[in-house]
C-alpha cells in the first residue's frame, strides 16, 4: 500500500499549504462580501452575533447561528475568530480533498513528473469543479434565492463528473469518435440546465453579487493552479513514480 | 536522460502490481470524495455551519 500513503502525503502537504494560501486570501476578497450580504438578511440574528463576539469569547451557546436556515437553533461558530477559525480549517480540508481526487487522477496515466505538469492537471480541476458547475449554479451569497438543495447538489456533482469524464475523452481518447463524446459529455449538463430558483429577485444589490463571483471564481483559480503545482513539484520526491 | 530516468523508476514500480495500484488509488479517491462531502455537502447542520463561508466561496449548493 505505499502508492497510497505517497497519495497521502502529496494530498496531505499540498493541501494544507494550498487551504491556508487560499483561506488567506478568501478572508480578505470574498469573506467581507459575505458578511456585507448578510446585513440584507432578517435582522434580529445578526445583531446577536455582533453583539456576542464584543463579549466573552467562549460562550458558545450565546453565539447565534451566523444567519437563518429556518430552524434558527442549530450550533454555528461565533462570528469573529472562531468563525474565521473554522473558515481555515474548513479551506485545508477541501484543498485536502481535492488533492486527493488530483493525485489520484494523476496516479491512473502514471504519476506527476514535475510542477508544470501539475499545473495543467490544477487547470483541469478548475475546469471540472469551478467553471463547469459554476456555468449553471454560479457562486451564490447568503439571503439569494436558489431552487432545492438536493437538486442543485445533485446537479453539481453530475456536472462534474460529466466534465472529468468528457476531459479524460478529449485528451487521452485516441480518436475522433473518442473527441466527439468527449466534448458531448462537457455540454449535456448545460443542455439539461442547472436547477433554477422560481424567482430570481434578490435582496442582494447585483454588483456585490457580481464581485463575489468574479472573487471567488478568481481565487479558485489560484487554488487549483497552486494544489496543482505543489502536488507536482512534491510527487517525485516522495515516492516512486509507475513511469 | 532516457537511461538516468528509465532505470530507478521501472525498477521500484516492479514492487506494484498493477491490481495493488489500482486499490491505492481507488481508496484514495474515496477518501477525497469522503471529505468534499462532509465539508461541502453534508447536510448536518453544524458541518453546515462550520464550513459555511467556504461552501459559498467554492459554490458547494448551499441552504
Amino acid at each position: 500500500m505505499s502508492l497510497f500513503r505517497t497519495i497521502l502525503l502529496v494530498a496531505l502537504v499540498a493541501g494544507i499549504a494550498t487551504g491556508v494560501a487560499s483561506a488567506a486570501v478568501h478572508l480578505v476578497t470574498t469573506v467581507p462580501l459575505i458578511l456585507k450580504a448578510e446585513t440584507f438578511e432578517g435582522g434580529e440574528a445578526a445583531a446577536d452575533t455582533h453583539a456576542h463576539a464584543a463579549g466573552e469569547a467562549h460562550d458558545h451557546e450565546a453565539g447565534a447561528p451566523a444567519h437563518d436556515h429556518g430552524d434558527g437553533d442549530e450550533w454555528a461558530p461565533a462570528d469573529g475568530f472562531e468563525r474565521n477559525a473554522f473558515t481555515v480549517v474548513a479551506s485545508i480540508l477541501t484543498a485536502f480533498g481535492f488533492g486527493l481526487l488530483l493525485v489520484a487522477a494523476t496516479e491512473l496515466k502514471g504519476g506527476l513528473s514535475s510542477w508544470r505538469e501539475g499545473i495543467l492537471w490544477g487547470l483541469a480541476g478548475f475546469a471540472v469543479f469551478t467553471l463547469a458547475p459554476g456555468l449553471g449554479l454560479p457562486p451564490e451569497l447568503p439571503a439569494m434565492p436558489a431552487a432545492d438543495l438536493m437538486a442543485r447538489q445533485l446537479w453539481w456533482i453530475g456536472t462534474a463528473v460529466a466534465t472529468a469524464a468528457g476531459l479524460a475523452l478529449l485528451v487521452f481518447g485516441r480518436s475522433p469518435l473518442f473527441a466527439a463524446l468527449g466534448a458531448g459529455a462537457i455540454l449535456l449538463p448545460h443542455l439539461v440546465g442547472a436547477p433554477q430558483p422560481v424567482s430570481h429577485d434578490s435582496p442582494i444589490p447585483e454588483s456585490l453579487h457580481h464581485s463575489f463571483v468574479v472573487a471567488s471564481v478568481a481565487v479558485s483559480f489560484l487554488f487549483w493552479v497552486l494544489l496543482g503545482g505543489l502536488s507536482g513539484w512534491l510527487r517525485p520526491r516522495l515516492g516512486a513514480r509507475a513511469g | 536522460m532516457n537511461r538516468l530516468n528509465a532505470q530507478p523508476h521501472s525498477a521500484q514500480a516492479a514492487a506494484e502490481t498493477p491490481a495493488s495500484r489500482a486499490l491505492a488509488i481507488t481508496f484514495a479517491a474515496l477518501l477525497g470524495v469522503f471529505v468534499i462531502g462532509g465539508v461541502g455537502f453534508s447536510h448536518i447542520a453544524a458541518a453546515h455551519n462550520a464550513a459555511h463561508d467556504i461552501r459559498h466561496v467554492n459554490a458547494f449548493p448551499c441552504h
